[in-house]
């Protein structure tokens, strides 16, 4: 019985310990960019233009294209992936047809960002002629996001009490009423958290971007030139060598970005929770 | 007048929701479509089992970027799913609930972070580190190996965490009850019901590691050789396609979306393995 306890102990050590490595990796990657790019940060730096090829200068351009190409993907996304979790939650049964959309959503959430980035330049720049341009990247990376923005929304909708929709319903009011009056503004909180996570994703993705919105230095004026976003320009600093400390500077501000985002997530999702137990 | 409009509704949230499955087919038919004519005239097997990749003189082999791929891949594995599993058991069995509460959203910030800054850290720390303890251009399959591993840790430890909720209560009470230490539940009892829900997180962490791309190009060298051990450079499938894509034309052009192929191929492969496990748990339940 002791040698048993005494391998409990053991064990239990050894996983407290990986465990506890797995948070100092987090600590070390976030601390370590923020050390070395924070000092970098300026006024200058964020609100003026690259010069020199980006050896000085800020990285205006790379943070308005980054917006401008993660916005208009998910306006185009948002719209179609909670229609989908709709239909799926709301006006079908468990079906063939359903299981073929499941299927295909999973598939489209493993495929690589360098497919995506393959696809994107042979459908969106050379076939449909686009060009490299902020709209041919915002396409891609729509969908890209949509199996994200499907399964939050799902999720969503689901949690949304059943008798809401039956005392809707008893009122007289249509499928449809039910869910646009109901439903949808019950699962927002969710639906937003979908949002926030694929403007994330959007934010950090490099390998399907570069291909399809190329890495233009100038500030973007309409949806059909070509853009650089903030992870694009920081693989181009860090890659060509072209300068560590703007590279350093470059990568605080995205990782502070995806700080901001994930933490305005937990708050939205901490508050659906409670209003959920309540 | 109320129930047709109902009725166009449901019709047009159909059309709506077909869409995904339409991009994957669109995504799969261009890939193809590039790359299969270029396949099927070199050959499969040349392409596949020739090391020699000369674009320009008219030579596509990838094996060396395909047991690149492979080293890369499985390092990853090596490192992301003991640290990803171990995590998981001790959040949901052994550790208090509160450092769960923290722990988890704190490693799924992994997940958010941009591939890119994994590799430039790749490249400004670890492979120094590497250069210096083990000789070797620092820049390596093991750069690569421990980068990627990172990077799949919330992957598999999300999807561990949820496998070992899904666990019935009972079963540890059960076991408890049959005088079985924690431990000994958890390794006898628990990891054993949740065993293909741990294997669809590794599965799918493995999806991401061979899919992976930015980081991989800063850490792992991409040198088109075959590489005889973890210390040597090495060019992945995906890294491949990335670094010639800029400038290639023609044949050479159509044998990099025939690399997609393969990826595509490998990635569906996975990912069906992965639902399948998946499937598994949920029928025994």
């Amino acid at each position: 019985m002791n040698a048993h306890r005494a391998s409990q102990r053991v064990a239990v050590s050894i996983l407290a310990a990986a465990t506890f490595l797995c948070l100092a990796i987090v600590a070390f990657v976030i601390g370590f960019v923020l050390e070395k790019g924070l000092p970098q940060l300026s006024w200058e730096f964020l609100f003026t233009k690259p010069r020199d090829m980006g050896k000085a200068g800020g990285i205006l351009p790379a943070i308005v294209g980054t917006l401008a190409l993660s916005l208009m993907a998910i306006a185009v996304a948002l719209p179609l992936g909670v229609g989908t979790a709709v239909y799926l939650a709301e006006y079908t049964r468990e079906t063939r047809v359903t299981k073929v959309i499941r299927f295909g959503t999973d598939c489209l959430a493993g495929i690589p960002s360098i497919i995506f980035g393959l696809f994107g330049y042979i459908f969106f720049v050379t076939t449909l002629k686009m060009g490299w341009s902020l709209i041919a990247g915002a396409l891609t990376l729509a969908i890209m996001v949509l199996p994200t923005l499907i399964r939050t929304s799902e999720e969503a909708i689901r949690s949304v009490p059943q008798s809401w929709r039956e005392v809707s319903m008893s009122l007289g009011a249509t499928r449809w009423e039910t869910v646009r009056k109901v439903v949808l503004p019950n699962a927002l909180p969710g639906i937003v958290t979908g949002v926030m996570l694929s403007f994330g994703r959007s934010i950090g993705e490099t390998a399907a971007v570069i291909f399809t919105a190329g890495s233009s230095f100038r500030l973007p004026k309409s949806a059909f030139d070509s853009a650089r976003t903030l992870a694009v320009h920081f693989y181009i600093l860090a890659r060509e060598g072209i300068s560590t400390d703007k590279a350093y500077g470059t990568a605080a501000v995205l990782v502070i970005a995806v700080l901001a985002v994930n933490g305005l997530t937990y708050a939205l999702m901490g508050g659906f929770m409670k209003r959920k137990a309540r | 007048m109320k129930a047709s409009s109902d009725a166009f509704v449901r019709r047009l949230l159909l059309a709506v929701a077909c869409t995904t499955v339409l991009c994957l087919l669109v995504i799969a038919a261009f890939i193809f479509k590039e790359g299969l004519p270029f396949l099927l005239k070199v050959g499969p097997g040349n392409f596949l089992f020739s090391s020699d990749w000369r674009p320009d003189s008219g030579h596509y082999g990838i094996l060396p970027m395909l047991v690149s791929s492979l080293y890369v891949t499985f390092g990853a594995l090596l490192v992301g799913a003991p640290l990803g599993i171990a995590g998981a058991i001790f959040l949901s069995e052994f550790g208090p609930p509160a450092l769960a509460r923290v722990a988890k959203p704190a490693i799924e910030l992994l997940a958010g972070i941009p591939s890119v800054v994994f590799g430039f850290i790749g490249v400004m720390v670890l492979a120094p580190i590497i250069r210096g303890a083990a000789g070797g251009p620092g820049l390596s399959i093991l750069a690569a190996s421990l980068v990627l591993g990172v990077m799949i840790l919330p992957t598999i430890m999300s999807i561990s965490i949820d496998a070992l909720a899904a666990v019935p209560q009972s079963y540890r009470e059960g076991a408890l009850a049959l005088g079985a230490t924690k431990w000994q539940a958890v390794r006898m009892v628990v990891v054993k019901a949740a065993g293909s829900g741990l294997l669809a997180g590794t599965i799918l962490g493995m999806g991401r590691a061979v899919g992976e791309t930015m980081a991989v190009i800063m850490v792992a060298g991409n040198a088109v050789r075959m590489p005889r051990s973890v210390l040597d450079s090495g060019r992945t499938l995906t890294a491949n396609i990335a670094l010639e894509m800029g400038y290639a034309t023609g044949m050479h052009r159509q044998a990099l979306f025939a690399t997609g192929i393969v990826l595509f191929v490998f990635i569906m492969i996975l990912n069906g393995l992965a639902s399948s496990a998946l499937k598994r748990r949920a029928g025994k339940r």
